[in-house]
């Protein structure tokens, strides 16, 4: 890739900050993953052939996409009902939510886990109810998916937020004054400039579940071929010092997050049409 | 489509302040009518009103004898244009045209083919035959202003409300826009309400203009009667540059306070008035006083304009080159005889000489 920089950008000093952030992206993400891509291979390709026939990582890594898959999924609309609240409607401590969506963040993964498989257990105050109902969700992959929203659900109120903010009413009242019924108006006219931003909400929400550990570790029940995520699978690999082990599965890991970021990534760009402008330098 | 509108009030939410107070209007099916006044007057409140935006309001909107809440909007045939066109950026040009009708219900809709034919039909009206499959994004600020008036004749209404649209355009698309609008209105037998606060804007394309300050409509007239015969100085002042002489009407004529400046006779009774006329009206009388005038850069429409000493303070006025070599720059009188005459900010009955042809102001809303 040849990089043309026009001149008189508006960032001053922006060649010399280019070239240093290449250098830092360099010793701080390519290298340690050039690393990762280059050690199962050290002793030859055998431990990659072996990884490539464990039925149990396989089993992993289906649990892992599916429940992140199905969790952003899930939070998509969810968080776009968050989003809206904040913005639209004028919610009594409207202020408070807008600091509560971001804990996700700040707690530690740990606390979270063992909070929800608190919550969720067979005596929870949530588990009991469900248990009443005949439904388990701790210690199987419905927990793991309750985690993994839990963890994944601000990405989407965030992406979503300042778009809908910047959305102008006008919009709203052209479709409606044009005779569009209140639900072909949200879905022609409201909804598809939201779709950029969702789509960017649920890569980024999809992208954090496929790696999450501590949060979904307590709740999953953790049994090897059901509820054990690849994530874990790496660590239970390192604790039996199978460090090629590792690090193969941690490479399909992440070769399959990147071909399913890529195909996120050509959803997002075909919803943007005619929302960002063309041609631009 | 005709709208009368009868005593509307409206308040801002949460407060006490009116939007709108006790307006009435009407509007005759076919006419082209401008809303005009100072930011905040109402002009935006009492067009979206018109159009069934936004909450509740005292008093009645009937368009064609029929009171629209509660109607489906498709059935009101209303065509409204947004100041920043609030075109659909995710939908190319022809899409954004077409949604009125690809959201009609099934029964009632076209079939595609007659859609699309519609669409080339607005495309050609407003000039842009080949941006059919561009976005907004792509197109100037006077295309997406043709746009956006397509989309909203694209279902045939019979009322088209227009809000500030050549806000954002500069001054020659403006002025083309402007014609082709008036055109478009008069070619589709369209009623048409356009708010700006431009009153030359107002003046070159409406019929009518219904002068609005503080949510009261101060005065509605044709064009030539806001000028003669302004039913209030802010009118007066709004209409273009004023300058204003204090004085006092005596035994039939008006003395003014300013010296140099001459008297002139009026029909009214006695008391303190003021005269408000355009600079280009004033005319120099040679050797009707002491006053000494100062040429000024620039001027307009072959007019100079100069400043004339009056005691204490100093007026600018427009006058012909001619005149002014006629009656030089010492020694001048005014003649403001062609001023409109107000007492307490009505107009002095008797003052008002109105052109021929032309009835006097219909005034509304002035206590």
């Amino acid at each position: 890739m040849v990089f043309c920089l026009r001149r008189r950008d508006g960032l001053p000093g922006l060649s010399l900050s280019i070239a240093f952030t290449l250098v830092w992206i360099g010793l701080i993400v390519v290298l340690p993953l050039t690393a990762l891509v280059l050690r199962p291979w050290q002793d030859g390709g055998g431990v990659m052939l072996r990884a490539l026939h464990d039925t149990r990582m396989y089993a992993a890594l289906r649990v892992s996409f599916g429940c992140a898959a199905l969790a952003a999924a899930i939070d998509v609309p969810l968080g776009l009902l968050l989003a809206w609240a904040l913005v639209r409607a004028r919610l009594p401590g409207r202020r408070a939510i807008d600091a509560l969506i971001d804990l996700p963040f700040a707690l530690p993964t740990a606390v979270t886990g063992i909070t929800l498989a608190t919550l969720y257990g067979p005596t929870g105050w949530i588990g009991a109810l469900l248990a009443r109902a005949g439904i388990r969700v701790a210690y199987t992959p419905a927990g793991i998916v309750v985690a993994l929203m839990f963890v994944g659900l601000p990405f989407i109120v965030r992406a979503v937020e300042p778009v809908l903010r910047g959305l102008p009413p006008e919009l709203e009242e052209a479709g409606l004054l044009l005779g569009a019924s209140p639900v072909q108006n949200f879905r022609r006219v409201i909804l598809p400039p939201l779709l950029p931003p969702l789509v960017a909400g649920f890569s980024l929400a999809f992208a954090r579940c496929i790696g999450e550990y501590g949060s979904v570790i307590f709740i999953a029940g953790n049994q090897p071929f059901h509820s054990e995520i690849a994530p874990l699978l790496i660590v239970v690999r390192l604790q039996e010092y199978d460090y090629e082990g590792a690090t193969a599965i941690a490479l399909i890991l992440l070769l399959s997050a990147l071909v399913c970021m890529t195909g996120v990534a050509a959803l997002r760009r075909r919803v943007s049409r005619g929302l960002v402008a063309r041609g631009a330098a | 489509m005709s709208v009368q509108i009868r005593s509307l009030t409206r308040h801002a939410p949460k407060a006490s302040r009116k939007l709108l107070n006790d307006v009435s209007l009407t509007i005759e099916d076919g006419a082209f009518v401008a809303l005009v006044g100072p930011s905040g007057a109402g002009k935006t409140t009492l067009l979206r009103t018109i159009a069934g935006l936004d909450g509740p309001y005292e008093g009645s909107v009937l368009v064609d004898g029929q009171v629209l809440a509660g109607r489906p909007m498709r059935e009101r045939r209303i065509g409204f244009v947004f100041q920043n066109y609030a075109l659909f950026r995710h939908m190319t040009v022809a899409r954004n045209i077409s949604f009125g009708l690809d959201v009609l219900p099934r029964g009632a809709r076209p079939d595609r083919g007659t859609i699309a034919a519609r669409v080339a039909e607005l495309l050609e009206l407003i000039q842009l035959p080949t941006l059919g499959g561009a976005y907004p994004d792509q197109l100037s600020g006077g295309q997406r202003q043709r746009v956006a008036l397509a989309r909203a004749l694209a279902t045939k209404p019979g009322l088209l409300l227009l809000d500030e649209p050549f806000g954002a355009l500069d001054p020659i698309v403006r002025r083309q826009i402007r014609r082709w609008l008036r055109g478009l209105h008069d070619q589709l037998g369209l009623t048409t309400v356009l708010v700006t606060h431009d009153h030359e804007e107002a003046l070159e394309v409406a019929d009518r203009l219904v002068v609005m300050q503080d949510g009261r409509i101060v005065q509605d007239a044709a064009a030539e009667t806001l000028d003669a015969a302004p039913a209030t100085p802010f009118v007066m002042e709004f209409l273009g540059e004023a300058l204003a002489f204090a004085g006092r009407v005596t035994h039939g004529r008006f003395l003014p306070d300013d010296p140099n400046v001459l008297s002139f006779p009026v029909g009214a009774g006695d008391g303190p008035a003021t005269a408000l006329l355009r600079p280009h009206e004033v005319r120099l009388v040679a050797a009707g006083g002491t006053a000494h005038a100062t040429p000024l850069a620039g001027g307009q429409g072959g007019l100079r304009r100069l400043a004339v000493a009056l005691g204490a303070r100093e007026v600018e006025i427009l006058v012909l080159p001619e005149r002014l070599g006629a009656a030089g720059t010492e020694g001048l009188g005014l003649d403001i005889g062609r001023a409109r005459l107000f007492r307490d900010g009505v107009p002095l009955a008797g003052a008002l000489v109105a052109p021929a042809g032309h009835a006097l102001p219909r005034v509304t809303g002035v206590g």
